[in-house]
């Protein structure tokens, strides 16, 4: 299937010099929800902002649904709507004024219904008539995304979508999010939480200054990039290793109690589990439990910023 | 052509209108009514007649180019100039909308606030003095042109200021000056030679002049400069905006 966005060879280099992003090549599938993580400056926003229209690419090229964003920026626009990082609205409009005036910039007739719709799912209902400087920060953002939809996009951008919202409000956002991705709309969102990415997304892409180091379908990503952990829980505890066992490279944790094995998952069979609980017989080490576990995307994150730096 | 957005864009600044009403009509009619007692009934009684006209009668339409020129400007270059401030701009930015139609939303919403705002002077104006127009469909085209020519001079204003006090010095610093200067109480004909010919490359007083005319069938240049200067200036506003929009020009980084 034809990707929904196609972004070739960009890169940006700011008045000021600075180099945000390095020829970044990247395809964006149709319905998937794509999450870009990255640490605070690495070009998240700056690549969101050139696909949607806010900020100038120095070179290369993006297509949105097959039309160029600056030859055919009309067709192009109209099918994304965004949800920016920062909080910024108007103070003096009405939620419903400010929703439906989205809507008209976006080329489409009033649509009550709707908009209606959307704010009830995103309970600011009871808020249409309030000024928007009277609602909680909470609540701007969900009226951002309100103002987002309101055009009913087929691709949605979410800049940090969670940034100072509450639990339960995330949850309902989530929720809203997979109904869309159901109702086939393609979601990009960025974020500093590596769990929300994990949560949501069905592929994931690294960027680091300014490049996109990895973009990985995001079981494919944990499967490879994901060390496991088996840890011993020892009847005995052990003082030292036997010589016999260094080639497991194991480590003695919890005052000798727990033997802690690294494994790469991705080997399989050959990780060597049953050889070394076979030799763990062999030298008379008796253990009463042992449990594994898979490293998160969070580590495989760090990991990824570690190794670069 | 994206009408929806324009009809957006427009509706939007006219609802803004709305929610500060009082200030934005209340102060102009306000201050335009004490130069009508200042002026008209009190100074203005002891003054002859200009080209036949009473005093108080003759510095109407240039009280009405006065806030015309300054309520274009300052409406324009707000309402352009505050979504860049608040960052609502990335809304714009982002939206299928062509810069021209982003200035025929702004710029049209800004004129028909301030062409309106002339008008409800001049209404103001007939309650003080008798009044008379000579040409109506000229002065009505003259108040439009002006407001659209001068609306877009406040949207370029909005876009070049970094400031609030960048965006109120223009109409502070030069436009107020060139318009009290620009033949507004007086005739630039009553100048001595020297300052009359210094005056004529003051562009308000063909505004003021071709307005006047429309009033009184003479004006202090003939009524076809007028009309070729405004129209001067409406395109060099224009040729300036467009090349704002091809360069992206404090618009986008
Ligand atoms: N207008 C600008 N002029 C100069 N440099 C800029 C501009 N905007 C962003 N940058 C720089 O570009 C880099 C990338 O910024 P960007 O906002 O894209 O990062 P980000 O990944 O979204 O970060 P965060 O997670 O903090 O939102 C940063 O170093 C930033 O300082
Ligand atoms: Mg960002």
């Amino acid at each position: 299937m034809r990707p929904v966005i196609t972004v070739s060879k960009l890169s940006k280099t700011y008045a000021s010099g600075f180099e945000a992003l390095k020829s970044v090549d990247l395809e964006i599938r149709r319905g998937e929800i794509f999450a870009l993580l990255g640490p605070n400056g690495a070009g998240k926003t700056t690549l969101i902002s050139i696909i949607c229209g806010l900020v100038n690419p120095s070179t290369g090229t993006v297509r949105v649904g097959g039309h160029d964003i600056i030859s055919d920026y009309r067709a192009a626009r109209t099918m994304i709507g965004l949800v920016p990082q920062e909080l910024t609205t108007d103070a003096f409009e009405t939620v419903w004024s400010s929703v439906s005036f989205t809507r008209g910039l976006f080329g489409k007739a009033a649509n009550p219904a709707h908009i209606e719709r959307l704010l009830k799912d995103l309970s600011l209902w009871d808020k249409k008539d309030s000024k928007i400087m009277t609602l909680s920060g909470g609540m701007k953002r969900r009226l951002l995304i309100a103002k987002a939809l309101s055009h009913q996009p087929q691709i949605l951008f979410l800049d940090e979508p969670t940034a100072g919202v509450d639990v339960t409000l995330r949850a309902a956002m989530w929720n809203l999010v997979r109904s869309l991705r159901a109702s086939g709309v393609t979601i990009i969102l960025t974020t500093h939480y590596i769990e929300e990415a994990e949560e949501m997304a069905d592929r994931v892409g690294v960027i680091l200054e300014g490049e996109l180091i990895l973009v990985e379908e995001k079981t494919e990503l944990m499967r490879k990039l994901g060390r496991k952990r088996l840890t011993l829980h020892l009847a005995q505890p052990l003082q030292t290793l036997p010589a016999s066992l260094a080639v497991y490279r194991l480590q003695l944790a919890n005052d000798g109690h727990d033997l802690v094995y690294d494994y790469d998952d991705a080997l399989g069979e050959n990780a060597g589990i049953t050889s070394l609980l076979r030799q763990l017989a062999d030298e008379g080490i008796v253990f009463r439990d042992l449990q594994t576990a898979q490293s998160s995307l969070e580590e495989i994150f760090v990991g990824l910023v570690e190794d670069r730096a | 052509m994206n009408r929806y957005a324009m009809a957006a864009i427009y509706t939007f600044e006219m609802a803004r209108t709305r929610r500060t009403l009082m200030q934005s009509v209340i102060s102009p009619v306000l201050s335009t009514t004490l130069y009508f007692i200042v002026f008209g009934a009190a100074i203005g009684t002891r003054i002859p007649e200009i080209d036949g006209v009473s005093y108080g009668a003759y510095i109407v339409p240039g009280l009405i180019m006065l806030s015309l020129l300054t309520q274009s400007v300052s409406n324009a270059s707000f309402g352009i100039y505050f979504p860049r401030f608040t960052g609502t701009i990335y809304e714009l930015l982002s939206a299928p909308v062509s810069y021209l139609e982003i200035v025929i939303g702004y710029a049209g919403a800004a004129a028909t606030k301030s062409a309106l705002l002339g008008l409800i002077i001049l209404a103001t104006a007939a309650l003080f003095v008798p009044l008379h127009i000579a040409h109506p469909v000229w002065m009505l085209l003259f108040l439009a042109l002006t407001a659209i020519t001068f609306s877009l001079l406040g949207f370029i204003i909005g876009i070049w200021a970094d400031g609030f006090e960048k965006l109120q010095m223009v109409p502070l610093l030069f436009l107020t000056p060139l318009a009290f200067l620009g033949g507004t109480f007086y005739s630039i004909n009553m100048l001595p030679p020297f300052w009359r010919t210094v005056t004529l490359f003051n562009p308000v007083v063909y505004l003021v002049s071709g307005f006047r005319w429309s009033f009184y069938g003479q004006g202090d240049v003939s009524v076809a400069i007028s009309l070729a200067m405004t129209l001067g200036f409406l395109v060099l506003f224009v040729a300036m905006i467009a090349w704002i929009f091809r360069t992206g020009y404090r618009l986008k980084t």
